[in-house]
């Protein structure tokens, strides 16, 4: 009976145009050596063909080939449904950028106090297109935005160009570096905040460390209770101390291949509103726009009220 | 297995019928649960997703909009959990955490949180009592948050349902209640220092010196220390958090482990929360899972 042995690939390539370019579909995928990976498909198949399950029959291969085909042609349904909602999306952008639906001229940013950007690390090397996204932000009017990206390429690009250095109190205003000539150029003084992943969970333990260390001066004879009772608003403090204290986003915006916040700090991102917006290279100021629209008119429950109690 | 998510639902609408409609209905429910299955196994030949974590968001509008009671939306909303439940043991994914009950909901209505309270003892009694459900599944049922915060006979019975399942090897469910991210962030700061000051005294104990040079390198605390002592240890982050009815915000859930989660907001509200809204969930994480596998290696690496 012939068997397959070792991994067969297989790959479909194609390009579409589209408005932004081409457009290159590609899908490929691995038939591992015959062990059907989920105990549950095996379990079906041997029930399907009423035979016990062995491992290199032929009715298996041919069930293996049928899902692997299906989930192909699902996936690729799915690749030409978002090329074509990606088209209309395009265009919608295209006509918030030139002016002609009405209802996104007027932004009121009122609500949006900080911004936060996430840019997928690889992307983030591309500061052209970074220094675009700062220099449509300040000409909208936006006050505050924090940079994220999870290796730090942000903070090692943009950070020097900052004229103060960094201080460690909430809300400092610090002037912007001559090196990013557009900003200037828009007459509006806008603040930005580079973040690393060091800011993430290592500056919480950061602040764990310091707030552990504070507990034990304050307690070497070790007469006190068991454990010690932080509050979060300790946390807050500490946080404040070692550097990475900050304001709270009102609205996120992530850019790169999937929609996740790649650590962007915990203590920052409680009640932030977060929009994906795509990969960094096809950024489109009219998506900026819509993004910034949605956001003003959105309602939050609770949140305003949590935020001015705690 | 005999007790499928469907059979769950359509039980739970069951109204007195004639017998040939009732064989029709059977015939028509066998044939859901054949292609359910048949779409299950395509569904499987791509990645799928370990852990999923919903934010149950949209009960009270659902209720709303249907101009219900207050209370009902919230128990749509749990049948919509339980079956959701089931899809996913169907599925293969092994951790399900949902947010019950956000520490930001006690300031809520007096009247709304207390038939809340109700609605969560009465269910865990009811799973206490009809194990039915948790047997298929070999459910193994966790609470995380701050169980002081509730009141006795609610924490009680949690108490008692996590103890009574505590050995079961099967499907992890992980209710939040009452929870939030940053308050388990600051309980697992607060065991971490006092770990640490237990070893700071018996080596204190042994050693009548007490240097302050052990204080300092005491209180130095790692990201690992405090992943120790979260209450989702020993359970992997989540590959997806799903917020349903359209809503963006993760409201202080989950901040710590989800990094690398694909964040999905489908506009159905909760108790719409259906199968092929799951399923439609798998397939986007299938096409997100090759860069969000490649930035967790990655970052494993530089651990």
């Amino acid at each position: 009976m012939p068997s397959i042995r070792g991994n067969v690939r297989v790959a479909f390539e194609f390009s579409l145009p589209s408005v932004c370019g081409n457009v290159r579909v590609a899908f490929e995928f691995t038939l591992g050596p015959l062990r059907l990976q989920e105990a549950f498909v095996a379990s079906e198949a041997s029930v399907f063909m009423n035979q016990p399950p062995p491992h290199m029959s032929r009715p298996s291969i041919i069930i293996k080939l049928i899902l692997g085909l299906l989930w192909t042609i699902t996936h690729l349904a799915i690749s030409f449904l978002n090329l074509w909602s990606h088209l209309i999306y395009s265009l919608e952008c295209y006509l918030i950028s030139s002016g002609l639906l009405r209802k996104y001229q007027n932004l009121h940013l009122g609500r949006l106090k900080c911004l936060a950007i996430v840019v997928d690390s690889k992307e983030a090397k591309s500061t052209v297109k970074v220094k675009q996204l700062l220099c449509w932000l300040s000409s909208m009017g936006v006050k505050y935005v924090c940079l994220y990206d999870i290796e730090g390429v942000l903070k090692r690009s943009f950070e020097p160009a900052v004229n103060v250095s960094r201080d460690r109190t909430a809300g400092e205003h610090f002037g912007i570096g001559a090196n990013i000539k557009d900003l200037h150029r828009s007459q509006r003084e806008m603040v930005i905040d580079c973040l690393s992943g060091s800011d993430g969970k290592e500056g919480i333990a950061k602040a764990a460390s310091l707030l552990c260390s504070t507990y034990f001066n304050g307690d070497t004879h070790g007469d006190g209770k068991r454990k010690p009772a932080f509050t979060e608003a300790d946390m807050a403090s500490a946080l404040k101390a070692v550097g990475c204290g900050g304001p709270e986003p009102d609205l996120l915006l992530m850019y790169g291949p999937a929609r996740c916040h790649l650590g962007f700090p915990a203590w920052r991102l409680r009640y932030t509103e977060i929009t994906y917006m795509g990969p960094l290279k096809s950024m489109k100021y009219g998506a900026i726009v819509k993004a910034l629209y949605n956001f003003s008119k959105k309602h939050q429950n609770y949140v305003l009220q949590i935020r001015y109690t705690n | 297995m005999s007790i499928s998510a469907g059979s769950y639902r359509y039980m739970k609408d069951l109204k007195a019928e004639k017998p040939n409609e009732m064989v029709t209905n059977g015939v028509l429910s066998s044939l859901q649960n054949f292609l359910r299955k048949c779409l299950i196994a395509i569904l499987s030949y791509g990645p799928m997703p370990k852990h999923i974590a919903f934010i149950m968001d949209g009960n009270r509008r659902y209720a709303k909009f249907r101009s219900m009671q207050q209370g009902a939306g919230h128990r749509m909303g749990f049948s919509a959990l339980i079956a959701s439940l089931l899809y996913c043991y169907e599925m293969g994914v092994k951790y399900i955490t949902v947010y019950a009950f956000s520490i930001d909901n006690f300031k809520r209505d007096p009247s709304e949180v207390e038939t809340l309270m109700q609605l969560m003892e009465e269910k865990i009694n009811e799973l206490l009592e009809n194990r039915s459900v948790i047997n298929k599944i070999n459910c193994k049922i966790n609470f995380w948050g701050n169980l002081d915060l509730l009141c006795e006979p609610v924490r009680l019975a949690a108490q008692k349902l996590m103890a009574s399942t505590a050995g079961n090897t099967g499907l992890v469910f992980s209710v939040c209640m009452p929870y939030n991210s940053t308050s388990e962030i600051v309980n697992a700061v607060s065991e971490v220092c006092a770990e640490r000051k237990e070893l700071l005294q018996s080596e204190h104990a042994g050693d009548c010196n007490g240097h302050a040079a052990n204080n300092g390198v005491h209180s130095e605390i790692s990201v690992a220390d405090l992943d120790r002592h979260m209450y989702s240890t020993g359970c992997p982050d989540p590959d997806i958090v799903i917020r349903t009815s359209g809503e963006t915000r993760l409201s202080n859930f989950l901040l710590w482990q989800t990094t690398f989660s694909h964040l999905q907001n489908p506009d159905p509200l909760w108790p719409e929360f259906s199968f092929r809204h799951l399923v439609w969930a798998i397939l986007q994480y299938q096409r997100a899972y090759p860069y969000l596998e490649q930035n967790r290696k990655l970052a494993k690496k530089q651990l």
